[in-house]
C-alpha cells in the first residue's frame, strides 16, 4: 500500500496553448487511477500555477461564450470540488497587478469545500521537493 | 533494470519533442530499462496508422513500430485522439488508447517520470 504525489507545474497562459488544460484534466484524472492499481495503492496531484501560468486561474472566463468550449476556470473549479491542493504563485499574480480578489480561489457554487491557495513560491518549490514527480506543462 | 514513463504532448509535426522523445525510449530500451510511452493533446498524432515519409517531416511510424515490437508500451490518450478525428480504426496497431488515468497509473511504479513538451 502506498501513495505516489505528482507535483503538475503550470507556466503557460490559458488558451496560447492546450498544455494548462490537460494539466489540470490529467491531475484530475487521479480520481480514477485506482482501476489500475493495486488496493490500497494511490497517485495523488497538486497543481501549482506559476509565471504566465496564473493567467489560468483569472475569475470570470468567457470561453464557452467565444468558443464554445469549457473554460480552465471550469476546470479548476472541477479540481476544487475533488479536493486537489491548487497553488498560486502570489509573486507572480503580482507581476501581473492581479490580486486574489481577481482569482478562482473556491468552487462553493458546486458545494466544494477546498480552496485554492495564493501562496509565496517558496511554499510552491516546498511542494516540488516533496512530490515524487513533477511534471511541466 | 528501470522503469521509465515518458509523456509527450508534442505533435508528429511542428517541433522535434516527439523525436526526441522516441529517441529517448530508443535509449532507454538499448540499456535494458522498461518504457511506458503517453501521447496526448497533439500528441496523440503519433498513434495514427499510414504515415507516409517525407525528408520534410517527422516520421516515426517505423521506429513506434520498432519500440512496440521491443515491449514499449505505446498508449494514446483516448478523448484527445477521438477529438481529432483519429479513431481506433486507424490507430498503428499495437498503439494502445486509454484515458488520461492510464499515465498517472504508470508513473505509480516508474523510476523516473519525464514529460516531454507540448506546443
Amino acid at each position: 500500500m502506498a501513495t505516489k504525489r505528482l507535483g503538475f507545474i503550470v507556466q503557460r497562459p490559458p488558451y496560447k496553448s492546450e498544455n494548462p488544460k490537460l494539466a489540470i484534466t490529467h491531475a484530475i484524472a487521479t480520481q480514477t487511477v485506482e482501476i489500475y492499481l493495486e488496493e490500497g495503492d494511490l497517485v495523488t496531484a497538486d497543481i501549482a500555477f506559476i509565471g504566465d501560468g496564473v493567467l489560468n486561474c483569472v475569475k470570470n472566463q468567457k470561453s464557452m461564450d467565444h468558443y464554445g468550449i469549457t473554460s480552465t476556470e471550469q476546470h479548476l473549479k472541477n479540481a476544487l470540488l475533488l479536493d486537489l491542493n491548487i497553488l498560486i504563485c502570489k509573486e507572480d499574480l503580482e507581476r501581473f497587478g492581479l490580486s486574489e480578489d481577481d482569482v478562482v480561489l473556491d468552487a462553493e457554487e458546486f458545494g466544494a469545500e477546498t480552496k485554492a491557495k495564493v501562496v509565496p513560491f517558496s511554499e510552491i518549490s516546498k511542494m516540488m521537493e516533496e512530490v515524487n514527480h513533477l511534471l511541466f506543462f | 533494470m528501470g522503469k521509465l514513463t515518458i509523456g509527450c504532448f508534442a505533435s508528429l509535426v511542428g517541433s522535434l519533442n516527439l523525436d526526441f522523445a522516441v529517441k529517448l525510449a530508443e535509449a532507454a530500451v538499448e540499456k535494458g530499462h522498461k518504457v511506458d510511452f503517453w501521447v496526448s493533446g497533439n500528441g496523440t498524432m503519433l498513434s495514427i496508422t499510414d504515415q507516409r515519409s517525407f525528408k520534410d517531416y517527422s516520421y516515426l511510424q517505423e521506429r513506434v513500430k520498432n519500440l512496440i515490437s521491443k515491449g514499449v508500451t505505446f498508449t494514446a490518450c483516448e478523448a484527445c485522439a477521438e477529438a481529432r478525428g483519429y479513431h481506433k480504426e486507424n490507430t498503428m496497431e499495437g498503439f494502445k488508447r486509454h484515458s488520461m488515468d492510464w499515465y498517472l497509473a504508470s508513473t505509480f511504479d516508474a523510476d523516473r517520470v519525464l514529460h516531454i513538451g507540448g506546443e
